[in-house]
């Protein structure tokens, strides 16, 4: 089977995947199950002062019956005294020494304060530091967490500050709650940091209940934002990561986070640029055991393509991103539908009709049913039939020689003012 | 073993039904709404059912089919809806069946009202007979403000749903709540009145814009053959509702005879079978591809533990003391299709054999009310009561439906082709009445 160690600025672990700094990372007890599960580094539950959580603290989106597509927390950082956690810490490390045990860490923005949080912790025998600079909730009020991150300069003048301090690779976890990722990735390059982890959770509020018109997660019949994960953050995520991956002023690793629940979605991350992977809210729904496929996935993967390390793929996908400017618009595809393996739902034909271009007839046949036939000449190749389509590879879309050169629109634009030039 | 009124269908649960509603795919213009008589929007009432819009759901269903809570328990829905379901062919199809079970029972349990009467139009309308043609016509008529009169021979409504149709497959309860939500929309009730007996066809005519024949069919006829008049043979629709609505039949004995390969043969059986009856065998004179039963029926009779004698015609019931003690049959032969018409099957010579019999039930199909059709003077063929494509009889202002009009062909009249005729009679009744009055 393929080698799946990796190594992350410096940070080594069997495998790619991770668990989050979060509830599955709570304790000694809860990462020594995780790794007899078979993950391959955990990142500790934040350390800090410990704080005084409220209850009720979780959300779940459910979508047509799927429970937890989407789920949000307001939970803080750790409520354990930290002579406790760095304790389990060392317990641990010396049981798995193999495994990676990143420490995450949330302090008030002052350097003195910093240096020695990272002390005391590191001497735990930490393999690396991952700095909150994420947390959306809670934390961020107090001056930490988020609102920390959605600064670039305060990131960097964090980061550097641990960065002075540690003696181990410091990973800074940036927050999704911000306008544009890629800046706050080059404050923590600027600041030292050896890798960016992404995305924290997303600012959310879950519902409000239909019958007592109370928010949720109700806390004594109040609520308050929440941060966001699960899979339904998983586009949003990707793309980060994407954009840090191939921005030239952030160059250093990246961990991925965010609705990462199967080797598949792993693979998509590391793709994008991930080196590791970081999951939650699947254990949070399922336990540590959904390892087991991730690795053997994975494994399985990269065997069946012939790439015999999981790091022969980081970033391979990275270059075919562009800016929207930069795509061939005279590139055409086309909507087919295999009619052997239509089963006539007909819900190609409505999203068509209803919600793109009309470019599907339902052609009355002999033997009175009917049958759902492209337009060809009127089909946009939009994909949208082929989404909706319940059976796999049914409708596939087809590419089109136009006959005509590639053309993207920065290029029209060029050659238009060249014209009127 | 199980009782009577065990239903045969079981409880659904809130998860099941979850699951199952966000199975379904949400075709669109989908085959199951066309696969069925009543052309149920069921994808609609599946998602409604997803979205905890349980009053919607039941008013979907109810709307399209006003018998839609018994249609959920009798239909043969792997030949309708579910039969036709984009799932059937690769996967398991959506158990459409059960979801409209729940939905229909979410309604009666919750006793709301899905349905309001239509403004008045003082217009008048007799039915004739409160089953599910009946019924539904009358849901009909009312929602469209005429003011309609059912006239039921029986002391209850629902005809075959409430009397005819086993309690393990179809409950009472259900039968008269469906009843009751048409009765509820202001329907004068006139129970315990045979028309043709106790009022004539010309009073109808004579009081009533319309008059619609809903009226069924009759008895099981005679088996035409000696001994049928010795105590312990019985007509199985009597049968049914003697055990449905009382609880309790005459000693059936050790051994029971059906005759007859119906869906009410089935339910003789299985109804003789869980009143205790050791023994109980159905005898057809033709042979098992020619039953008219339903197969999931089929396939429950034998779950029950039925017995089947295919090819055997009875010759003559034996007695004793005046009591049934046996039954003589003949082996038949099945013959040649001529011209796409069924033949009956020839008899075979010296195969006579005699077995045990302490009640013989025969289930043979059902008489037709020829002197109804007669009074009100419409042309019947076959005593099949002849309509036009609204259901509007030779007689002007008469209209028929269910399965007086039901023409004997290879399957059984289905309770929601019933419903379905009562909606186009209601139809064409507002039609005609719109274009006489303006």
């Amino acid at each position: 089977m393929a080698d799946l160690s990796v190594n992350m600025a410096g940070i080594k672990s069997p495998n790619p995947f991770w668990l989050a700094s979060a509830p599955p990372t709570n304790s000694g007890y809860q990462v020594m199950r995780a790794f007899d599960a078979g993950w391959g580094g955990v990142v500790w539950k934040t350390l800090g002062d410990p704080i005084v959580n409220v209850t009720s603290r979780f959300a779940g989106l459910d979508v047509n019956g799927v429970r937890m597509a989407g789920m949000n927390n307001i939970e803080l950082i750790t409520d354990r005294p930290l002579e406790d956690n760095l304790r389990e810490i060392r317990e641990v490390k010396k049981r798995f020494p193999d495994r990676a045990i990143v420490a995450s860490l949330m302090e008030e923005p002052s350097r003195a304060k910093w240096h020695a949080l990272v002390e005391k912790v590191q001497d735990a025998g930490v393999d690396g530091f991952e700095l909150n600079f994420g947390c959306p909730h809670g934390m961020s009020e107090r001056g930490m967490g988020s609102a920390v991150g959605q600064v670039p300069e305060l990131i960097a003048q964090n980061t550097a500050w641990v960065v002075e301090a540690a003696r181990v690779p410091v990973i800074v976890k940036l927050t999704p709650n911000i306008t544009d990722i890629r800046f706050c990735a080059r404050g923590a390059a600027q600041g030292g940091a050896h890798a960016i982890s992404l995305i924290n959770t997303i600012n959310s509020l879950i519902g409000v209940d239909l019958d007592t018109w109370q928010p949720i997660p109700q806390v004594d019949g109040m609520s308050t934002h929440g941060g966001y994960c699960g899979p339904a953050v998983k586009p949003i995520a990707l793309n980060m990561v994407a954009e840090c991956a191939r921005d030239p002023e952030v160059r250093i690793p990246i961990s991925g986070i965010g609705g990462i629940a199967t080797w598949q979605d792993a693979v998509e991350f590391m793709l994008m640029g991930a080196t590791t992977v970081q999951v939650c809210t699947a254990v949070m729904h399922h336990g540590f055991r959904i390892v087991e496929d991730m690795i053997d996935g994975l494994g399985n993967y990269l065997d069946a393509r012939g790439i015999s390390s999981a790091t022969g793929i980081i970033g391979r996908s990275v270059k075919l991103m562009t800016t929207w400017e930069n795509l061939n618009l005279e590139y055409k595809l086309i909507a087919r539908i295999d009619q052997d393996k239509c089963i006539h739902c007909n819900k190609c034909w409505v999203a068509c009709e209803d919600a793109a271009h009309q470019c599907i007839d339902r052609v009355a046949q002999s033997d009175g049913s009917t049958k759902l036939v492209v337009d060809e000449g009127e089909c946009v190749g939009c994909n949208l039939c082929a989404m909706v389509c319940p059976v796999p590879e049914c409708i596939s879309m087809l590419e089109v020689d136009t006959g005509k050169p590639a053309q993207s629109w920065k290029q029209r634009q060029a050659a238009a003012s060249g014209t009127a030039g | 073993m199980s009782g009577l009124n065990d239903s045969i269908h079981k409880h659904l649960t809130r998860l099941e039904v979850s699951a199952e509603a966000n199975r379904c795919l949400f075709c669109y213009d989908a085959p199951c709404m066309h696969a069925c008589p009543t052309h149920i929007d069921v994808a609609a009432f599946i998602k409604k059912i997803a979205t905890d819009n349980l009053k919607g759901s039941a008013r979907t269903i109810m709307s399209a089919n006003p018998m839609g809570a018994s249609c959920a328990r009798v239909c043969p829905t792997e030949n309708l809806c579910e039969g036709a379901c984009v799932y059937a062919k690769d996967a398991a199809p959506i158990r459409i069946g059960d979801l409209q079970r729940y939905a229909t029972d979410w309604a009666r349990d919750h006793n709301v009202k899905l349905f309001q009467p239509g403004s008045p139009t003082g217009r008048s309308v007799a039915i004739v007979g409160g089953g599910p043609a009946g019924l539904s016509a009358a849901r009909e008529l009312r929602c469209m403000g005429h003011a309609v009169t059912i006239f039921e021979a029986k002391n209850e409504l629902g005809g075959l749903n409430t009397y005819g149709i086993v309690p393990f497959r179809l409950s009472t309860d259900v039968a008269l709540w469906e009843a009751q939500q048409v009765v509820g929309l202001g329907v004068e009730i006139k129970t315990g009145v045979a028309v043709g007996k106790d009022i004539a066809a010309d009073d109808l005519l004579a009081n009533f814009e319309a008059v619609v024949l809903a009226c069924g069919m009759g008895a099981v006829p005679k088996l035409g053959i000696p001994g049928e008049e010795l105590d312990g043979v019985l007509d199985a629709l009597d049968f049914i509702e003697t055990a449905k609505m009382t609880g309790a039949v005459r000693e059936l004995g050790k051994n029971v005879v059906v005759i007859g390969a119906g869906n009410t043969a089935i339910d003789a059986l299985t109804c003789s079978k869980r009143l205790g009856a050791e023994r109980v065998t159905m005898y057809y004179r033709r042979s098992e591809d020619d039953m008219t039963a339903y197969p999931f029926e089929y396939e429950f009779a034998k779950q029950e533990g039925v017995e089947f004698r295919w090819l055997c015609a009875p010759k003559r019931i034996i007695g004793t003391n005046g009591a049934v003690s046996g039954v003589e049959f003949v082996r038949t032969q099945r013959q040649a299709v001529d011209g796409g018409a069924r033949r009956p099957p020839a008899s075979l010579p010296g195969s006579e054999f005699v077995v045990a019999a302490d009640t013989v039930i025969r289930a043979i199909g059902q008489s037709r009310r020829t002197e109804l059709f007669d009074q009100f003077g419409v042309k019947h063929d076959g005593a099949v009561v002849q309509v036009d494509e609204h259901l509007e009889t030779s007689r002007p202002r008469v209209y028929a439906a269910g399965d007086c009009i039901f023409a004997k062909g290879s399957r059984e009249a289905m309770v929601v082709e019933a419903a379905e005729q009562g909606k186009i009679v209601a139809r064409a009744i507002d039609r005609k009445l719109e274009q006489r009055h303006g």
